[in-house]
């Protein structure tokens, strides 16, 4: 009597999963379970038919119901906006540590694996700038370069841009954009917008137009323009 | 190409990145839309909730503690804002008379039936469910909500959760037998 009355039970539980079984929510235990009992109760085979139908329909009618304007996203921007806490919690400097955090949370082992021999071999190139540091100063110069800014050229001279990179970028892209159109970060980032250095002399108008638009076309940019003379 | 994940999203909008909250919103305004649209049959009032809910994502993201999807949060603010406007609004509760109001312009089940469209007459019928039964299935089917989620969602336990499934299921099985369409459950 309790066998049949257990039995009962678990076929009510198997069929009270049978919606999510269907959408694919269920843990790999609990699908197991739905999946040996379908095989063997054709009653609930039927039934789990109908629930895919069911399925399929609730789909196509949520579908049917369109998407909001642009009004919606408009209201929302002009809403943050106005909001009191906007104010207070813009961000004002980049935070290299997060920035690094979230990219490196995107990539896959073998990206990571990849971006590992990279960082070793930064480290090595960074040994040798210093031990040529070290010579340059014995040999009485003390001239070095930082990433950004070389202190052999002046301040403005050239062609600046303003750029910022799509979310997606990595930094091996970044990397490859800058050899690619031989730029180089002279400022920033303020906010995530990093001053570009296209060329060491002025460039005509039309040319730099062209760089502009060729760089806007690119997927690892977000927003270039040119930075206006100070 | 590798994609920020929400959570990550969440946390740079916490720290003010509006640009952040621009890519959210894009990513999930339409299934919420949705969702709110079929709780209060209004396009434009559905539009007007979308926004209040991605503000309060704007103003609450700081406070946001992962035990959950992103999506789940937002449906459960979406649901909240939901049934808050349509309390506001006297002789306008959450009930069939508010379904009507999205019905799908066609025939109706009958005639649908004599036509032999199956699939009609069932999304017909499930336009005529209550609005629990019709939220229920639209967060599992539409949505994707494992029984937890749907839990967090609606705010009842993970029991009733699938009990109220099964009753939303069994209503429309009666609903398309009344409508001629015999499926042989229940």
């Amino acid at each position: 009597m309790n066998m049949i009355k257990n039995k009962a039970s678990e076929r009510e539980e198997i069929e009270a999963l049978l919606p999510w079984h269907a959408a694919g929510t269920l843990s790999r235990r609990d699908a197991q379970k739905v999946e040996q009992a379908l095989a063997r109760d054709a009653e609930l085979a039927i039934q789990y038919e109908t629930v895919r139908q069911d399925l399929v329909e609730t789909i196509g009618l949520n579908e049917s119901l369109g998407a909001p304007s642009a009004r919606a996203m408009q209201k929302l921007m002009a809403d943050i906006e106005a909001d009191a806490s906007t104010a207070r919690r813009v961000k004002t400097s980049f935070n290299l540590g997060e920035w690094l955090s979230d990219k490196l949370s995107s990539f896959s082992p073998r990206t990571l694996a990849w971006s590992a021999t990279a960082a070793a071999l930064a480290i090595v190139l960074q040994a040798g700038l210093l031990a040529g540091m070290f010579v340059n100063e014995k040999q009485g110069g003390a001239l070095f370069d930082t990433a950004s800014i070389s202190r052999s050229e002046p301040a403005m001279a050239g062609t600046y841009a303003l750029i910022s990179f799509a979310p997606q970028a990595s930094a091996a892209d970044i990397t490859k954009l800058m050899q690619t159109y031989n730029m180089k970060i002279v400022e920033g980032p303020s906010g995530e917008v990093f001053t570009v250095k296209l060329a060491v002399t002025g460039m005509p108008k039309e040319d730099l137009a062209r760089l502009i638009k060729q760089l806007q076309d690119e997927k690892t940019v977000r927003f270039v323009g040119q930075k206006s003379a100070e | 190409m590798q994609t920020t994940t929400d959570e990550a999203l969440i946390g740079r909008i916490a720290g003010g990145d509006k640009l952040a909250m621009q890519v959210l919103f894009a990513r999930h305004h339409v299934r919420v839309y949705r969702f709110v649209l079929r709780l209060v049959g209004e396009p434009s009032r559905a539009e007007d909730l979308i926004s209040e809910v991605f503000l309060d994502v704007w103003r609450q993201a700081d406070r946001f503690e992962a035990r959950s999807q992103v999506s789940t949060w937002l449906l459960a603010i979406a649901r909240y804002k939901a049934l808050s406007a349509l309390r506001k609004r006297p002789d306008e509760e959450l009930d069939d008379e508010t379904a009507q109001a999205i019905e799908d312009p066609g025939d109706d089940p009958e005639v649908a039936m004599q036509k032999k469209d199956t699939s009609v007459v069932l999304r017909q019928c499930l336009t005529k469910l209550s609005a629990e039964h019709r939220e229920i299935i639209d967060l599992v089917y539409y949505h994707e909500k494992s029984v937890e989620e749907v839990s967090k969602i609606v705010g009842v336990p993970e029991n009733t959760v699938k009990t109220r499934m099964f009753y939303a299921r069994k209503r429309l099985g009666e609903l398309l037998k009344a409508a001629g369409v015999e499926r042989g459950w229940p």
